[in-house]
């Protein structure tokens, strides 16, 4: 365990160096003269001159070659300055930082409605192959796999928010806002994990060790509880990582839909303005959090799974 | 070199490859499953849509006739109109092209460039292998639609910068299950002696490697599809890929959303076609994934 953390935590910089070298290329991919675009966003009426774009490079620090660029880029971002939006001219950092919030709200009530879901579902249809739960439990899985998040988001607020009026369509503040908007994201991530969990639970429950325990006698219930389901949803941690990306893609639409005043509206917004400055800090900062999702998923798999920490089966 | 010894091998080893799937084909067929029969028929129906609709006798989806502005269903137009009087039955029916250009561009591109990393990275191994896979590791940790979303946004609004962008990142994943594959078909017994014998690079790779990869492409592709529809048809919706008055699913739900409370109709029948075109595809991915390859669990050692 030792020794692996090591190897994992020094490797860590290395991928954070390589996920700020992708973001930072991603900006010099974009076709333009980005000095000349912040002009034009500033003053769209003019056609900016050739000396106030000359200036503007400058005061971008465009002018210099591109690796000093990336390099003064990473050191200001090391030290929390991801630069100004070209837009706002906010910094972009504490943008992120105050959009956080509400996008951390939604993805955990997505979260949370999809484990609470998806557990018991894939549990239950496992176990009763072949039966209608099994069934529905798979249809449900089918349909939340095909349902784009961003329809159901309509479908959502056509039936629960203008026919019926049970529940607000827009905004943020109070929990009932937060239930149509966390249903549209929970679906898909929510079809996934009840397709693993099922698929899990009937592999563990194929096992000869439950063989044995059916075979001393014990109930279906002790079967369940006490020897397959901490096998069968370890792959539920290992999933960690493709989860959160499911969550936060989920996030990025729906909350433009629902006025959700998150990270998702920021990023869009930003990504049709061409405000790279912003494009470019929010993809870091998502890709370091999926990196250390990813690490601490890795660990407490170790930890919930001997058998990873003792070589046999090592990844 | 050939000689009947290589003659002889290549027969035997052939079933191994094959893993008896076309015989697996034949016996179980595609349409045994009710889920995969329907996958194949919605798949089937929407290429067929897709192709003619130019052909169709419909109204062209881009004609704007104000004074039918938000017309309901009626026996002219099937669906109704929207908000400028255009016909929506035939901006549904030309979004299915629309949608299968864009997605089969996309997939074409992005299976390119994984077969390309994958196959380089598997068969080459050593410091090529190590280096590919590095990338495709730091590129993991990039959600793709996130990524996408932002290549989309530097390069501009358009639909053909939208497949490009999701071409350019929907690779990543595949690539390290077609290096898996690659690497264990590579470490073959008949691989090994087929290089004895003398066997080329070239000859090795399409003769005992392909046929292995190949089956798990098919499946990878068809699983994939929906999740491309899903994708692109976002960036749309988002504003970012197809550009009105283009008749594309995505592109519609934005252009209805104002009309949320008066026609939500405009709203699910564009929602109901993508959810209709993603679960065609998935049912089919999975009969296929049934049926042709099982993907071998990929465990390969670091």
């Amino acid at each position: 365990m030792g020794a692996y953390l090591f190897r994992r935590l020094v490797t860590l910089p290395l991928m954070l160096l390589g996920i700020s070298a992708v973001s930072f290329a991603l900006l010099n991919l974009a076709p333009g003269d980005p000095a000349e675009m912040v002009l034009r966003q500033r003053n769209p009426a003019e056609t900016p001159s050739s000396a106030a774009v000359a200036a503007m490079r400058a005061e971008l620090g465009l002018d210099a070659p591109l690796p000093k660029q990336y390099a003064r880029w990473m050191f200001r971002a090391l030290a929390g300055d991801m630069g100004r939006s070209y837009v706002t001219e906010r910094p972009v950092a504490a943008q992120l930082a105050r959009r956080t919030i509400p996008t951390v709200l939604l993805t955990a009530a997505a979260l949370g409605l999809a484990l609470l879901v998806a557990v018991p579902m894939g549990i239950l249809s496992a176990q009763r192959r072949g039966s209608a739960v099994d069934a529905i439990a798979r249809l449900a899985a089918l349909v939340g796999a095909a349902a784009p998040s961003y329809a159901l988001a309509f479908g959502l607020i056509i039936l629960f928010a203008v026919r019926l009026s049970w529940l607000p369509a827009l905004g943020y503040g109070s929990a009932v806002q937060v239930v149509l908007p966390a249903i549209a994201v929970s679906l898909a991530p929510m079809a996934q994990l009840m397709r693993l969990i099922r698929a899990s639970m009937l592999e563990t429950l194929g096992q000869d060790y439950i063989r044995t325990a059916r075979a001393k006698g014990l109930s279906d219930k002790t079967v369940v509880i006490g020897h397959t389901l901490r096998n069968a949803l370890l792959p539920v941690i290992g999933a960690t990582g493709v989860n959160l990306g499911y969550l936060l893609s989920g996030a990025v639409i729906v909350e433009t839909i629902f006025s959700w005043p998150g990270l998702g509206q920021l990023i869009v917004g930003a990504a049709l303005t061409r405000d790279y400055p912003v494009v470019q800090g929010f993809v870091t900062y998502i890709a370091v959090v999926v990196l250390l999702a990813n690490l601490a998923a890795d660990i407490a798999l170790r930890i919930a799974d001997p058998r990873l920490r003792f070589g046999q089966g090592a990844m | 070199m050939t000689g009947d010894t290589e003659k002889a091998m290549e027969r035997l080893p052939r079933t191994f490859i094959h893993g008896g799937s076309r015989r697996r084909w034949q016996r179980a067929g595609l349409l045994r499953e009710p889920g995969t029969a329907l996958g194949l028929l919605l798949v089937v129906s929407l290429l067929l849509v897709g192709l003619v609709a130019p052909w169709l006798p419909l109204d062209d989806p881009t004609q704007i006739s104000l004074s039918h502005r938000l017309h309901p269903p009626s026996m002219e137009n099937l669906l109704g109109t929207d908000h400028l009087g255009r016909d929506t039955f035939s901006r549904i029916v030309h979004g299915a092209r629309m949608t299968l250009l864009a997605s089969a561009a996309t997939l074409v591109l992005s299976m390119t460039i994984a077969l390309a990393v994958g196959i380089v990275s598997g068969y080459n191994g050593g410091w090529t292998d190590t280096a590919l896979m590095g990338v495709v590791d730091l590129l993991l940790a990039f959600p793709s639609l996130i990524l996408a979303l932002a290549v989309a946004g530097a390069l501009g609004p358009g639909l053909f910068n939208v497949l490009l962008a999701a071409g350019a990142v929907w690779w990543v994943g595949h690539a390290r299950i077609i290096r898996g594959i690659t690497l264990g078909a590579r470490n073959m017994e008949y691989v090994t002696a087929a290089r004895a014998i003398g066997a080329s690079n070239r000859r090795i790779f399409l003769r005992y490697i392909t046929p292995n990869i190949l089956g798990p492409i098919i499946v990878i592709a068809s699983l994939d599809v929906g999740w491309i529809i899903l994708g692109i048809a976002g960036l749309s919706f988002l504003g970012l890929g197809a550009q009105p008055p283009t008749p594309e699913w995505g592109a519609m739900l934005n252009d209805a959303r104002p009309f949320l409370q008066t026609a939500p109709r405009l709203l699910l029948l564009p929602g109901a076609a993508i959810f209709i075109a993603v679960l065609g595809f998935n049912l089919l991915g999975d009969g296929l994934r049934d049926l042709l390859a099982p993907l071998p669990n990929v465990q390969v050692p670091d």
